[in-house]
């Protein structure tokens, strides 16, 4: 039994291996880009506007609005980092409903790539809103016994972020193959929605931690009222 | 009973210990939260957007405990390290 994408292999040309979990990511990517690309081609600001624009909109904005709820002041300084985030894995999770398609982050290189991702951006911002000095200061912050604590728990988390979205895809396929061996007709169906739930949850769940821990390391906010529109 | 064998049997019977015993303590985490929730949502109906969403997210904190065991137990199933050195000390000798 394959435990995640990455014993798929796809493509192999010599020593070059394109294991299943690449290629999917790719095509997430791909379809991101793409999207991204037609619907900003033509943006209009009327009243006649796409769907798809009403779409990207209401995404955007979405995010926004949630990341502006977690405590962070200014969302859209952020939003480039997590609103990517937040898509790539909505769209890794709900591409489950395609047949053949496993999702890149049921492999733990990808979601340890990702976790990695967080675990640098977050001293960057917070480097870049408080200074070296003050992002610095924040591991010592309640008293200076503290600071083992905080440099472990900065590498624990980021361990579990990395787990916690590993082991919930992963899961979700690994329960839809098992019970197709045992009950093979309407219950996987079942269970692959409520992996649809998880998974859309999990993705949730990481952009928003991602939040509350750049949110920490920006260290309070400097909110500024009135300034949204 | 050689070493695979052994192996095996720890393995399939940790597996099961793994996630038996560790599936106990979320699944009354989870259900002290959602019982919590409940009653906050019947005495303040207006914050359930909130109450709702941060009830999401502490499930999924809570129930990643459960997960860190489900991955546990997969790895000594199906990625056991010892299966490897157990093989490679059989070739050996």
């Amino acid at each position: 039994m394959r435990l995640s994408s990455d014993q798929l292999i796809v493509w192999q040309h010599g020593f070059v291996v394109l294991n299943g979990t690449i290629a999917f990511t790719w095509a997430l990517m791909a379809v991101l880009v793409a999207g991204s690309w037609l619907i900003t081609r033509n943006l209009a600001t009327g009243q006649q506007r796409s769907r798809w624009q009403n779409l990207l909109e209401i995404t955007v904005i979405g995010i926004v609005g949630q990341i502006g709820e977690v405590g962070l002041g200014n969302p859209r300084k952020y939003l480039g980092f997590l609103g990517t985030l937040f898509l790539f894995l909505a769209l890794a999770c709900i591409c489950n409903v395609f047949p053949g398609y496993e999702p890149p982050t049921g492999s733990l290189s990808t979601t340890t790539a990702l976790a990695l991702c967080v675990f640098v951006v977050v001293p960057w911002y917070g480097i870049r809103d408080q200074g070296l000095g003050g992002y610095l200061k924040s591991f010592i912050e309640p008293t200076v016994i503290m600071l083992p604590f905080n440099v472990i728990g900065e590498l624990s988390r980021t361990l579990a972020l990395a787990v916690r979205l590993f082991g919930n895809m992963m899961s979700g396929t690994m329960i839809v193959a098992i019970l197709l061996t045992i009950t093979p007709f309407i219950f996987p169906v079942a269970m692959s929605a409520l992996g649809l739930l998880t998974g859309m949850v999990q993705a949730y769940i990481f952009t928003i931690l991602a939040c509350v821990y750049i949110a920490a390391a920006t260290g309070g906010q400097k909110t500024t009222p009135a300034t949204t529109p | 009973m050689d070493t695979m064998t052994a192996i095996a049997i720890v393995s399939i019977f940790t597996a099961g210990l793994t996630i038996a015993l560790g599936s106990i303590g979320p699944g009354l985490g989870e259900g002290r939260a959602v019982a919590n929730a409940l009653t906050a949502l019947a005495q303040q109906p207006d914050a359930s957007a909130t109450i709702t969403r941060t009830l999401f997210v502490g499930l999924a904190m809570i129930e990643s405990i459960a997960i860190y065991c489900f991955v546990i137990s997969m790895i000594v199933l199906f990625a056991n390290p010892f299966w490897n050195y157990a093989i490679a000390h059989a070739a050996r000798t």
